[in-house]
């Protein structure tokens, strides 16, 4: 029993040490997905660079891919401890503006920072890219070239996707579908479903499937290849230009109305937005900068360029992605 | 008759020595301390143990390597000699087919040795539904009704009431004996011996010299039985 | 018993039954009511519903089915490692879901040994996603467990009845029929109870293996309303199906036989006479090479990649594994805390000649198996929220719901030492007017010592283990160990997630050793 309390005593210890070792400068908490504050991802580095001018300590909390992470914040509601969310998408912004959790960011921002404009009094930019099925050289020698091509390819060409209701890539693939093909999207998802290995929850879990060999192809972005390339000195991944044209993804963050640190808050919103920010994204976050930024490596250059951008208006998302989702989990669930 | 000859049984680092001659319609009683290895040599010569060295021999067929199915014995223990599920009946009839498909001359057969033990009524109960005397008497039911050579008594009787117990080797002393079979019995209760063995072998330390008659082995015990006894020699 | 000592353990145990209702049935009261206006059940609540008692009875069957053969071979046969075996076969039970899941999926997806042998062999690739992976993961932890079960069934027979078998030459069919059966047919409906149990509550499995909306479990579809939508009338809704769902399940297990969790050591196993024939020794080896591959495979492949993996590990890695630690151990207390409350509660009012009240409480001992960890999560969530930050607390949260979801477990291993303590000295104990602490140390103490220190190695290494409830409250900047797999895997550090598992499976396995160990004299 001496051992048990002890062992105990020691446990409670450690948890409280934690809290109290916590400095007294102003700390900005910022909710992120995961892969963004993971040792490898853009946090390191972000944080080392605006701490040194913001005089704060700058915390990335994890809360899951994307669409999670907008359940999280009102799971969490009022009482969040995050002062600005990282990682929502365009497809998502009417959503939460409509949870009222979300406050003006009050900045004066370029229009121009990401393909086709961007402007909102609350969700920020601050990086963007195209939503592609990534495959591998050596196991496929000729992709699909459309969403039709994928339908009728042979049985081994299979893919694995992310769950729209959790993960923006996922959303992002449910309105791509919708946007290509409209009332037949049902039909197509019913279609498309054989070849799906599996739905994950978030967009590594596709993705490290795939490269487990899992899939034929992954849902990812037409930048995800860049990593190979850059990281591993391998360039036997490509994404596969769809005729139909590629979804587009733009990544927002926002400032929280309950935050404690709104200065602060608009200082990381700025600074995000700013070039130091923006040169660490495309090579830990592997999508394209939303603001001026240094050349991008070579690698990027040789990326696949989709011929036509597509995207839904923000504002119109909230009523195209129900409907879509109802026909999406009516087809997946049979 | 059971003839142990010369046998020696190992068990992890308890090892048995033991030479023993129980003639047909004989009763032997094994007598000795607790963990003296009485119920090794039954075990063994059941087939449950194999021996290291030595021979057995029933009726003057060896048995030494044989399994258990195949021994003309038949060892009665102390409890659970029965199915719990199945009624007395078919727990007997085991004893004459394990398919348990009995013909009608089976069950004629099997009402026989029932009425012998005193069981003729009891034949579809089950054995939770028997006293623990009647449970015993349906286990000897069954050994009458396989017809060995040598039946072995692991102290199947302990658990009894003294008056049972009394009861219980009046009957092996009427149906088994009576059939020319040899029986070999552990017994804690000297008295027991007395009253119905013609033999007593001593089991002390490992070691079974021989059986005396049980007379002789009471009249002169020796030092190690009579500090077992705890009577003076 | 002195009546300081009885109102003690009134005291205590009341205390303990209280804080297990909340946890259980209070929870789903907050949870219900914020779900007033949830509605009727639609179809997706439907197919939820459906697919989780589909899964549940497949993988109980399969299970069971297997575990059959399986313990009549290793209670007939001796060889070389048997004990080591039949000791591992409650291995699974502790082993952290989240690397049962990457070991099946190295095995069996889609580049994994089997489809490459099946792909070999020209028959296609078997896609793991869906059913079928639920049911080889489901199988995997549990087919151990119900073998377990069945096992001790058959060891628990007396040793007499093989012998009566032996002399008569039973042998075979019949012998199954007269001796195996009757003991299989009293311990498999209990394994079965509880293999479907475990599976109906099923979440991490259904999650990473079920490859979308077409295999969604009730307990999957509380965490996706509560944490995609914040649907919490939604997640009300299924907790309660749910709930009843599991609650009928447990109590057909409790009328059919109480559920036990495996129990320690190796089991003493009688020798037999039976099965010397050709066929049937053939038949034994391959059922139980089979069982050991199919176990014993995953787990080699995770080694031979964690193993690869061990050199990327950080520093990360260890801070996580120090906060699993920290979950494990407050786990550890608030389990051993609430199941000797709970226990000997139980075994007061029993002795008290109380029988249906002490049963009642025994049954709110089980509650938690038909609790769904996430509902209690979320139950916190909406109390804590006006008075504190839940997610600051996410580790003693965690700790706490494992501690709650062990308890059931902890109960059936405590309760019968504490009965038998009483039973054997109890009244020696009153005789010599044994009383308060000393009552405890020498009365209780020598006999709970070892299921205790049982009791708290299976709570620490489950808690250890633990990627259900930390989902919701997780902090991945400050992740546990499980948690970090999955945000290595998420950077595609894949080789750093197994080795990652290796460190999780030697804690987990560690602190079930520790403190077993502890246990014993």
């Amino acid at each position: 029993m001496k051992h048990l309390l002890t062992a105990a005593v020691l446990a409670t210890a450690a948890l409280f040490a934690g809290n109290a070792m916590a400095e007294d400068k102003p700390k900005l908490t910022v909710y992120t997905y995961e892969s963004f504050v993971s040792e490898w991802g853009p946090a390191p580095a972000v944080e080392e660079a605006f701490e040194e001018t913001c005089n704060c300590d700058l915390d990335f909390v994890a809360a899951g891919d994307g669409a999670a992470l907008l359940g999280r914040i009102k799971l969490e509601g009022k009482r969040s401890d995050a002062d600005v969310v990282l990682g929502l998408d365009a497809n998502l912004v009417a959503k939460a503006r409509e949870s009222g959790l979300f406050a003006p960011h009050g900045q004066d921002l370029p229009e121009n920072a990401v393909p086709g404009g961007w402007s909102d009094d609350t969700f920020i930019p601050y990086d963007w890219g195209y939503f592609a099925f990534v495959y591998d050289k050596t196991r496929m020698d000729t992709p699909p070239a459309s969403f039709d091509d994928l339908l009728n390819a042979p049985d081994d060409v299979t893919i694995v996707i992310q769950d729209p209701r959790t993960s923006t890539p996922g959303l992002g693939l449910l309105l791509w579908v919708k946007h290509v093909y409209g009332d037949e999207a049902g039909d197509v998802w019913a279609k498309l479903a054989p070849r799906i290995v599996t739905v994950t929850k978030g967009w590594w879990e596709a993705y490290s499937a795939f490269l487990e060999g899992e899939a034929a192809m992954a849902l990812s972005y037409t930048t995800s290849p860049a990593y190979h390339v850059i990281v591993e000195d391998d360039d036997t991944k490509a994404a596969a230009t769809f005729t139909d044209g590629h979804y587009m993804q733009i990544e927002v963050a926002a400032k929280l109305v309950s935050t404690d640190t709104p200065d602060l808050a608009d200082a990381f919103l700025a600074f995000m937005a700013g070039e130091e920010f923006q040169n660490i994204i495309p090579t830990t976050n592997w999508m394209y900068p939303a603001y001026p930024a240094d050349d991008l490596p070579d690698a990027f250059g040789a990326l696949a360029e989709p011929g036509k951008s597509l995207i839904f208006k923000p504002e119109t998302t909230p009523e195209i992605r129900e409907a879509a989702l109802a026909e999406w989990l009516e087809a997946l669930s049979k | 008759m059971i003839v142990v000859h010369n046998a020696l049984i190992e068990r992890g680092s308890f090892r048995l020595t033991a030479d023993l001659t129980v003639p047909a319609g004989r009763i032997c009683a094994i007598v000795g301390p607790s963990g003296s290895g009485k119920s090794t040599l039954l075990e063994a010569i059941a087939g449950f143990l194999p021996l290291a060295s030595g021979h057995i021999r029933i009726n003057g067929e060896d048995i030494t390597v044989r399994p258990p199915s195949e021994r003309p014995v038949t060892l009665l223990f102390q409890s659970n000699n029965l199915f719990p599920h199945l009624d007395v009946e078919r727990n007997v009839g085991l004893g004459l087919k394990p398919s348990l498909s009995l013909t009608p001359a089976d069950r004629r057969a099997i009402a026989d040795v029932l009425d012998e033990v005193g069981l003729a009524d009891l034949a579809a109960r089950r054995p939770a539904e028997l006293s623990g005397g009647q449970r015993q008497r349906a286990a000897l039911a069954r050994v009458l009704l396989r017809q060995q050579p040598a039946l072995l008594l692991d102290e199947p009787f302990a658990a009894l009431g003294p008056a049972l117990r009394d009861e219980m080797l009046a009957l092996i002393d009427a149906l088994v004996l009576q059939r020319g079979i040899a029986v070999l019995m552990i017994t804690h209760a000297p008295e027991e011996a007395r009253r119905i063995a013609h033999l007593t072998a001593l089991c002390m330390e490992g070691r079974i010299d021989g059986a005396r008659s049980t007379d002789e082995v009471f009249a002169n015990p020796g030092p190690e039985l009579a500090a077992y006894l705890g009577i003076g020699s | 018993m002195t009546g300081k000592f009885s109102l003690c353990v009134l005291f205590f145990g009341g205390i303990a039954l209280a804080l297990l209702l909340a946890l259980t049935l209070g929870a789903l009261v907050v949870v219900g009511m914020q779900g007033a206006e949830a509605g009727a059940l639609t179809s997706p609540d439907w197919r939820a519903l459906v697919f989780t008692l589909e899964q549940a009875f497949l993988s109980a069957a399969l299970s069971v089915l297997f575990a059959i053969p399986l313990a009549r071979a290793l209670a007939r046969r001796r060889f070389w490692g048997r004990d080591t075996l039949t000791s591992l076969l409650g291995a699974p039970f502790l082993l952290p879901v989240i690397v049962a899941i990457l070991g099946v999926i190295a095995v069996w997806g889609r580049s994994g040994w089997i489809a490459d042998a099946m792909g070999w062999a020209g028959l296609g690739r078997l896609n793991v996603y869906g059913m079928p992976g639920i049911l080889i993961a489901h199988v995997f932890f549990n087919l151990p467990l119900a073998a377990r079960l069945i096992l001790q069934g058959l060891a628990d027979l007396p040793p007499e009845r093989w012998r009566v078998a032996a002399q008569l030459g039973i042998e075979g069919r019949a012998l199954f029929r007269l001796v195996e059966w009757p003991a299989i047919r009293a311990s498999a409906p209990g394994a079965f109870a509880l293999v479907f149990l475990v599976c109906a509550t099923s979440f991490a499995v259904a999650l990473a293996l079920g490859g979308g909306p077409r295999a969604t479990t009730l307990e999957l579809a509380i965490y996706e309303a509560a944490s995609y939508d914040f649907d919490l009338g939604r997640a009300a809704k299924l907790a309660g199906l749910q709930f009843a769902v599991c609650a009928s399940a447990a109590l057909i297990a409790f009328v059919v036989s109480a559920p036990v969790a495996a129990s320690p050591g190796a089991l003493t196993l009688v020798e037999r006479w039976d099965g010397r024939s050709r066929a049937s020794r053939i038949g034994d080896s391959a059922i139980i090479l089979t069982v050991c591959l199919f176990l014993g495979a995953p787990m080699l492949a995770i080694f031979l990649r964690g193993v690869v993996g061990l050199d990327d590990l950080t520093g990360v890695v260890w801070a996580a594994a120090g906060r699993s630690l920290v979950v494990a151990a407050l786990a550890i207390l608030i389990t051993l805390t609430l199941s000797l409350g709970l226990a000997a509660l139980i075994v007061a009012l029993h002795i008290r000649g109380a029988r249906i009240v002490a049963r009642l409480v025994d049954l709110a001992g089980l509650l938690p198996i038909a609790a769904s960890p996430f509902v209690i999560g979320i139950a916190f969530i909406i109390v804590l929220r006006p008075v504190a930050d839940p997610f600051a607390l996410a580790l003693l949260l965690t700790a706490i719901v494992n501690a709650a979801m062990a308890t059931p477990f902890a109960l059936r291993i405590l309760i019968p030492a504490i009965r038998l303590a009483h039973d054997e000295h109890g009244r020696l104990a009153d005789s010599l007017g044994l009383v308060g602490l000393t009552r405890l140390r020498v009365l209780y103490w020598p006999r709970v010592r070892q299921p205790l220190g049982f009791a708290a190695g299976l709570s620490g290494a489950l808690a250890i283990g633990d990627l259900g409830v930390i989902a919701l409250f997780s902090t991945p900047s400050e992740p546990t160990l499980p948690l970090l797999m999955h945000l290595l895997a998420s950077s595609r550090q894949i080789d750093a997630a197994y080795g990652a598992a290796l460190v999780l499976i030697a804690l987990g396995f560690g602190v079930f050793w520790l403190f077993d160990r502890l246990g014993r004299p």
